[in-house]
């Protein structure tokens, strides 16, 4: 834990001090602080700053829902970007700003990501079930992914906007490029929203570990527990994806990681997710800056290069029974 | 609710039973899987659930606790989860463990119901699940992962939590399945120890003999209701058996207590 705390800060100011603009770490910092340096000041202040403390939300976000899900379905595959919960926020996303919605109110883009997350997250638990074995969780996230992702495509294929295609691009991959401390205002009261609910939950997820109707006797409240975990996945997810697009696999990889650092025990992978959450994504967007710095790699596509072979190792372990 | 947790006077229980069911009837899919059962469990008492497969021994349990809808009265599906949690503890005869979770971790989240959110476990609680450990014989595994032991140990480690719930009542179907016979008998001298001490255990058999060498009493279902329930003595007669499995058998007092054995199919 301590550790992982560290790697954040740290992180985050290796996340503060690299960029195109070649400047010095000293001057940059204090340029945070101090007015004096000018466009220094602006820089750090309006691109570096938005971005770092966005991926390390986002990250701790996604960290924290993908434990959160794998914990209550007791599947180690389960994930808000795998299970099409991220495509069907990114689709609220982009219909909200193609029907105006997104100006005409001031969270009509994360309420309309919000809303599309939270009918995925219905749907697959609907369709997987908690006893759901691997095989219908991870067709039930194909299929509502797959209708997500036509859906966007479909927005953008129809709306005038000659962007389009990059839109499409930028909403299927996700990028913390050129984000703002609006955006962050937007993700962080629905990421932190979503987030205090997740975090109350790991009484009834350790209790469910010995099945549901050992948990309903330990004095769970299954229908409750489901019910704040939709909410709060979907805010989650929902805040994200709406600043963002749709990051996938943060939530998969990195309880994937923790689990053995903290015994197995699903409400203390939580925090632990949480905090891996962000050191990851800050990771992933340093080497997107700095892997490629002009060629403007897209977030989800690293955080997807790492995260699909683990996958596949996954599936694999999970057919032979070892997980 | 008294201000004294079940778990310090586990012997003081104010209501006289620990389990009472009046006319209690589930019906799936438009089948009834029994009809008006009706029973009390007491302090003391060790009752063991017998019957062939699909006599709806594990429904009468599950219904009995208010995990699915039933016509008729539990005095346990009555009570809020939190309460319930308080009067029983239940381990499912499906044996899961989703988690690579140490032993003692395990065990410890029996303690779960008497914690209050985010609360460590204080001394008494640990002394609890130290207990139920050493109880089940997991000492020497305690800190192996619970999802990694063999089907027979995985058994005794949820017995282990079950007890570690530390209930007036303790509710397991079929704890004795897949154990090697020096850990049934040792599991079925648990359940007696618990009886003994005044609180009740109710556990579902397929095992005739452990049946009849440990339990205080029996109820036989079949025929979409009870059949017998009363002393092992008056249910393992060879006429009840004979009706209800379509078994001869062997029953005798002998100088080293009853022993049962199932010879032949009539």
């Amino acid at each position: 834990m301590a550790m992982l705390t560290t790697c954040v800060v740290v992180l985050f100011g290796l996340s503060l001090g690299v960029g195109p603009a070649e400047v010095n770490w000293r001057d940059s910092f204090a340029a945070l602080v101090d007015d004096s340096y000018g466009p220094l000041t602006l820089v750090m202040r309006e691109i570096r700053l938005p971005r770092a403390l966005l991926a390390a939300v986002i990250g701790a976000g996604l960290g924290l829902a993908g434990a959160a899900l794998q914990g209550y379905l007791r599947n180690p595959l389960a994930e808000p970007g795998l299970i099409g919960v991220s495509a069907a926020a990114a689709l609220g996303a982009v219909v909200a700003l193609n029907t105006g919605l997104a100006a005409a109110m001031l969270f009509g883009l994360p309420l309309a990501a919000l809303a599309g997350a939270l009918v995925a997250v219905f749907l697959v638990l609907l369709l997987a079930g908690p006893q759901g074995g691997s095989l219908t969780l991870i067709l039930a996230g194909i299929a509502i992914s797959a209708m997500a992702s036509a859906l966007t495509s479909l927005v953008l294929n129809l709306s005038p906007n000659p962007f389009a295609a990059s839109e499409i691009v930028f909403w299927m991959m996700g990028s913390l490029a050129d984000r703002s401390l609006v955006h962050l205002a937007i993700a962080l009261p629905f990421v932190g929203g979503g987030a205090v609910i997740l975090l109350r939950l790991g009484r009834g997820l350790d209790a469910l570990t010995l099945g549901e109707d050992a948990a309903q006797t330990m004095g769970i409240n299954l229908s409750r527990l489901r019910l704040l975990l939709v909410l709060g996945t979907a805010s989650i997810v929902g805040g994200a994806t709406a600043v963002a697009g749709a990051i996938g696999f943060i939530g998969l990889v990195v309880p994937h990681i923790l689990r053995p650092f903290v015994g197995g025990q699903p409400s203390r992978l939580l925090w632990a997710s949480a905090l891996g959450g962000a050191v990851m994504l800050q990771l992933a967007d340093l080497a997107v800056r700095l892997i490629l710095p002009d060629r403007d790699l897209k977030l989800g596509v690293v955080t997807a290069l790492v995260g699909a072979p683990l996958f596949l190792h996954l599936i694999y372990k999970t057919r032979r029974g070892q997980v | 609710m008294s201000a004294t947790s079940p778990s310090e006077q586990p012997a003081h229980t104010p209501p006289a039973e620990n389990l009472s069911i009046q006319n209690l009837s589930v019906s799936l899919r438009g089948r009834d899987v029994f009809r008006d059962v009706s029973f009390d469990i007491q302090p003391g008492e060790f009752v063991g659930l017998l019957g062939p497969n699909g006599a709806g021994k594990t429904t009468l349990m599950r219904a009995a606790l208010g995990l699915i809808a039933a016509k008729g009265n539990s005095s346990l599906a009555a009570l809020t989860a939190a309460d319930r949690a308080h009067a029983v503890a239940w381990m499912p005869q499906a044996r899961e463990i989703a988690w690579p979770i140490a032993v003692e971790r395990l065990v410890a989240l029996g303690r779960l119901p008497h914690l209050p959110q985010g609360a460590r476990l204080t001394p008494q609680d640990q002394a609890k699940v130290d207990q139920a450990i050493d109880q089940m014989g997991l000492q020497p595994m305690r800190h192996r992962a619970a999802s990694r032991l063999s089907g027979g140990e995985q058994a005794r480690v949820l017995i282990a939590r079950a007890l570690a719930q530390d209930t007036p009542l303790l509710m397991a179907d079929e704890p004795a399945a897949g154990l090697d016979p020096a850990h049934q008998i040792a599991t079925m001298e648990i359940f007696a120890r618990l009886a003994q001490e005044g609180r009740s255990a109710f556990v579902s058999l397929h095992d005739l003999g452990l049946a009849a060498r440990h339990c205080t009493r029996l109820i036989l279902m079949g025929d979409h209701g009870v059949l017998a329930d009363g002393p092992p003595d008056t249910v393992l007669t060879p006429d009840l058996m004979a009706q209800a499995f379509g078994i001869s058998v062997w029953h005798q007092q002998t100088a080293q207590g009853p022993v049962f054995q199932p010879l032949e199919v009539l």
